[in-house]
């Protein structure tokens, strides 16, 4: 019952705060906070409660929730967490409390219908972090996209309409084609074993044929890459980011992207494995595409949310080349790079949201040396920006590093122009602080700093990707059973992973690494190879 | 013809005897209120009539009308269809400068048509339910007739509904003239042998008048236009009623005959639901009336339900059934909105009438998006349901190239329904704001329970599936 509360208490918190607006304002902020808050609490009382035990060495799910929904045709109502669902359920509860923090001042009108339709996307996520029925999963993932087009639409800046329009039928196109993969999947599984089931589980031992499998599976990729975003799939992301009102950016770069790269991690690899091996060349190759591709444009744009975006695009890039790597190492990395670009990218979003408040303007012409007047959100932006170029002692640094170590291991070849797309992101990163807040001063701002409100989202903010530089060990043990698990069942790239190391993995025991060798370690001696 | 066989005919017995009670009464004493009382009376008995005379056993009334369990279903559909519609005209005929109880006589008399057609099992009756539909339909679409609108739409459904017509008897003819019958049931098994010139020809003139009333490519141009200038209730009537039951006598005669890959009359259908899917949603682009661009969406509409029709496997009726008492439930809930904001004189009709409806009459703005987000297929509504059973359908028996038109027809779609869900949220423009009615409590209530349906289905659809499953096995 505590998953279905999960994803619950945000649409109820939603409804609580449309109605309470009426009242006043504030009413809405603070229900909404709250909702966050408490689901947040049963979300932490699992991942550092007394089940973490099992969250290091479980097999299966951690908690899960099985009722039938529509027998008919094989539906359930099936919710189940591990360890990956469980860190992507926090971060977007993390988010989603950003989120509302930083649209305090920011929406004035229609607040209520705002957080209600804010509070509907954060459960429409969670939802798809948790279902583990694949019509669920589309139901869920259909369902937090209409309050994210409300939100663009109606909140959002000059050319909203258009940018959600855009938004919306990018994503139900790739969407349907999964319910297509879906339904195709459905079908072979019925025929073969005679059991028509939806279920994720009962699925995932579905023997299809090589053609089949690969059709199926650019299905599916079709719905995650135009999320994630994968070259050529992107063109709907600069401007939905763009036009969104800061909470819309902060979770469609933060959560809504994240669901692409969930999509491929849950289902992709693990219901096609062959097919994906196959694939992964192609795959990595965007990823890589996507990396340079990003850092390139990023550094073309004049309008600080349009740059934001595309280095999102350039970090998902990493994030689709660790993804197929295939080997545990680099799936490590994935998750990392996950949360760490959620945390620096939402908190970028909103440092450029609290500046177009202060001086109406996204356009870096305008701006230049504001360190002088506004030095609080300098030092913020400057911590964010070496975030997002992978300052080592940053999140993201682990991330990016354990992807590139991966993809090394996996094809070298692809993992070189990879790297080069780090020293991209450090340009883009400092030309950005150096335009914004050092420079040449345009205009004469006489702005307000930071406030407490602002200041303690920041701070929350940094501290996490701080820690999660410092010390990464304890996302890696949530998520590790998980990644392990999933990494026997690429038996072909993983062998071909180990002989290009000359089967010494452990060569690479550096700090972040040493739960993941020592995990594999204890493996080995189990499954002598 | 006994004694028997007229208590199971009672169900169109008494929507007859509705229509002739609602004249009678309405030639001693006038008033809205009466004839809507015992139009929705009738509608009511009618509607309790249905189980009573329902038998496992198929009756056979004469050689023209067969009484089962599928077509009791869909009477069923029919009477709940007109129920909405008759509430809905109540408020929308305040203040008419016309007599409004020949109104509730007419439509009655449109629902007799319709229910004969759901249960014709004959050339004769088919054609006689028919045009019983047709007439009424041309004076209810001409009601206002003191508005020019409603008088040009009328005669533009007048002309080619007579030349479908037309085709219709040709077609008829044709097929008479080889195969030496005009019973469907008979004609079901000498079609599969018999595929001559002039049998095929005939069908196929044939299908092409069904085609007109379907709204289907070719013959689709005149619905926008009569939609937009028939009175709004008369359009929710059209777009479902209407559309309606010609499906279900097309599936239930020819369903096997046109999912059959191999035969000529697969191509032909195949052309309809993939010429109608793609001129619905592109006309459906380009309007700027809200009446028009649902006229669209039901063309585009009945090319998805076409889909299942051709898909033929095990999955294929519980779809249509569900598709069509989805597509029955949101498709009212739309036009009833448009119904409740207007009255004869003045339609609320424009994208410009709609703006900030949200902020302005929240709970018909509240009903008309869950009615839009169903009818793009969103899920939470059943209109995602039915777009899965259709999916499926297609799906099972491997249609895929149909499959994908689908999805591609259903991205276009969600241009036109979220251009004017997002309308309905947007700032009120001061300047263009139109006065809207007031609502009468029935329609309040008849409102509220479409959308309670639409989301219930969604959310819990089993005993709608659990229907479709039951007609699957009287098909």
């Amino acid at each position: 019952m505590t998953l279905v509360w999960f994803v619950l208490i945000p649409v109820l918190g939603g409804f609580a705060a449309w109605a309470l607006s009426s009242l006043h304002h504030r009413w809405a902020r603070w229900v909404s906070l709250l909702a966050l808050a408490v689901d947040g609490a049963l979300v932490g009382d699992l991942l550092t409660g007394g089940r973490t035990g099992s969250l290091v060495s479980g097999q299966g799910w951690l908690l899960d929730v099985h009722v039938a929904w529509i027998p008919q045709l094989g539906i359930s109502f099936h919710l189940a967490v591990d360890g990956l669902s469980l860190v992507l359920v926090a971060l977007t509860l993390f988010l989603g409390i950003m989120a509302v923090a930083s649209s305090w001042a920011e929406i004035s009108e229609r607040v209520g219908f705002f957080h209600f339709n804010l509070m509907l996307v954060l459960a429409g996520i969670i939802g798809v972090f948790l279902a583990v029925d694949l019509i669920l999963f589309y139901f869920f993932w259909e369902v937090m996209l209409i309050p994210m087009y409300f939100l663009i639409g109606l909140w959002g800046h000059e050319n909203r309409l258009f940018a959600a329009m855009k938004f919306i039928i990018f994503t139900q196109a790739g969407g349907l084609l999964m319910l297509a993969a879906i339904l195709g999947l459905y079908f072979i599984h019925g025929r073969e074993t005679g059991v028509y089931t939806f279920d994720y589980v009962q699925l995932l031992g579905s023997s299809l044929s090589p053609t089949a499998a690969l059709w199926l599976m650019a299905g599916f990729f079709a719905a995650f890459a135009v999320k994630l975003p994968a070259i050529p799939f992107h063109t709907w992301l600069p401007d939905a980011h763009t036009e969104a009102p800061t909470a819309g950016s902060v979770v469609l770069a933060g959560l809504l992207l994240k669901t692409g790269a969930y999509g491929i991690l849950r289902f992709v690899l693990p219901l096609f494995p062959q097919a994906s091996a196959e694939f992964a060349p192609i795959a990595m190759g965007l990823g890589v595409v996507g990396i340079i591709y990003g850092s390139v444009l990023a550094f073309a744009q004049t309008d600080l949310k349009r740059l934001v975006a595309y280095t999102s695009v350039s970090h998902m890039g990493f994030v689709l080349l660790g993804s197929f790597a295939g080997n545990q190492i680099a799936l490590q990395g994935v998750i990392m790079q996950i949360v760490c670009h959620g945390l620096s990218t939402g908190g970028l979003f909103i440092l450029v949201g609290a500046l177009q408040e202060r001086i109406h303007s996204r356009d870096v012409a305008v701006m230049g040396g504001l360190w002088t007047s506004v030095p609080r959100m300098g030092g913020v932006g400057l911590v964010l920006a070496l975030a997002s170029l992978g300052l080592p002692g940053l999140g993201n640094f682990v991330g990016e590093f354990l992807v590139l170590l991966g993809t090394f291991q996996a094809n070298w070849k692809l993992a070189l122009p990879a790297t080069a797309g780090v020293i991209l992101g450090a340009i883009y990163s400092l030309w950005f602080m150096w335009r914004a807040f050092f420079g040449p001063q345009e205009t004469r701002w006489t702005i307000s700093d930071l406030s407490l409100r602002e200041g303690a989202v920041f701070g929350a903010i940094i501290l996490g990707l701080i820690w999660l530089g410092l010390k990464p060990q304890p996302l890696f043990e949530v998520t590790t059973s998980w990644s392990a698990r999933f990494g026997e069942k690429t038996p072909r790239v993983e062998a071909k992973a180990v002989e290009r190391s000359g089967g010494n993995k452990h060569r690479f025991v550096l700090g972040p690494t040493a739960a993941i060798s020592r995990t594999q370690g204890s493996q080995d001696s189990n499954e002598p190879r | 013809m006994n004694p028997g066989d007229l208590f199971i005919l009672s169900p169109l017995v008494l929507i007859a005897a509705g229509a002739v009670l609602i004249m009678l009464v309405a030639a001693f004493y006038r008033s809205r209120l009466v004839a809507a009382l015992l139009s929705l009376g009738t509608l009511a008995a009618a509607f309790c009539a249905l189980p009573a005379v329902y038998s496992p056993k198929v009756a056979h009334v004469t050689a023209l009308i067969v009484i089962d369990g599928y077509g009791l279903t869909f009477v069923g559909l029919v009477l709940g269809g007109t129920f909405a519609v008759a509430v809905l005209s109540y408020g929308y005929l305040e203040g008419t400068n016309e007599q409004p109880e020949e109104f509730y006589v007419l439509l009655m008399t449109a629902c007799l048509g319709a229910a004969v057609v759901a249960c014709s099992s004959h050339f004769a009756s088919f054609f006689f339910g028919l045009e019983i539909l047709n007439v009424s339909l041309y004076a209810l679409i001409a009601y206002a007739r003191r508005r020019s609108r409603g008088l040009e739409a009328a005669l533009k459904y007048l002309a080619p509904a007579a030349t479908a017509d037309a085709f219709l008897l040709f077609g008829m003819a044709l097929v008479y003239c080889k195969l030496g019958t005009m019973s469907f049931f008979k004609l079901q098994d000498l079609l599969v042998h018999q595929d001559g010139p002039i049998v095929s020809a005939g069908m196929a003139i044939f299908f092409l008048g069904i085609a007109f009333k379907l709204a289907l490519v070719p013959s689709y141009m005149w619905a926008p236009d009569v939609y937009e200038g028939a009175p709004a209730p008369v359009t929710a009537f059209m777009a479902t009623v209407s559309k309606g039951v010609m499906f279900v006598f097309l599936f239930r005669y020819f369903g096997e005959l046109g999912s059959n890959s191999g035969n000529n009359l697969f191509i032909l259908f195949s052309i309809m639901a993939v010429g109608s899917m793609f001129a619905g949603n592109l006309l459906g682009l380009l309007q700027r009336n809200v009446k028009r661009m649902l006229a669209c969406s039901s063309i585009a509409h009945f090319g998805y339900v076409l889909v299942a029709f051709l898909s033929g496997g095990s999955l294929a009726s519980a779809a249509v059934t569900i598709y069509l008492t989805v597509y029955f439930l949101m498709t009212l809930g739309a036009f009833g909105v448009i119904a409740v904001l207007s009255r004869t004189d003045r339609e609320a009709e424009t994208f410009a009438d709609f703006q900030g409806l949200a902020w302005r009459r929240p709970w018909p703005a509240l009903v008309l998006t869950t009615m839009l987000l169903s009818l793009a297929g969103i899920p939470v509504t059943a209109g995602f349901l039915a777009k899965l059973y259709i999916l499926a359908a297609g799906a099972e028996v491997g249609r895929w190239a149909l499959v994908v038109l689908l999805i591609v027809n259903s991205v276009i779609g969600l241009f036109y329904y979220f251009r004017l869900i997002v309308t309905l949220y947007l700032p009120v423009d001061v300047q263009t704001r139109a006065e809207f009615p007031y609502i009468p409590a029935a329609a309040r209530v008849l409102l509220a329970l479409l959308t309670l349906f639409v989301l219930f289905l969604g959310l819990y659809p089993g005993p709608l599936v659990d229907v479709g499953n039951i007609i699957k096995a009287t098909v």
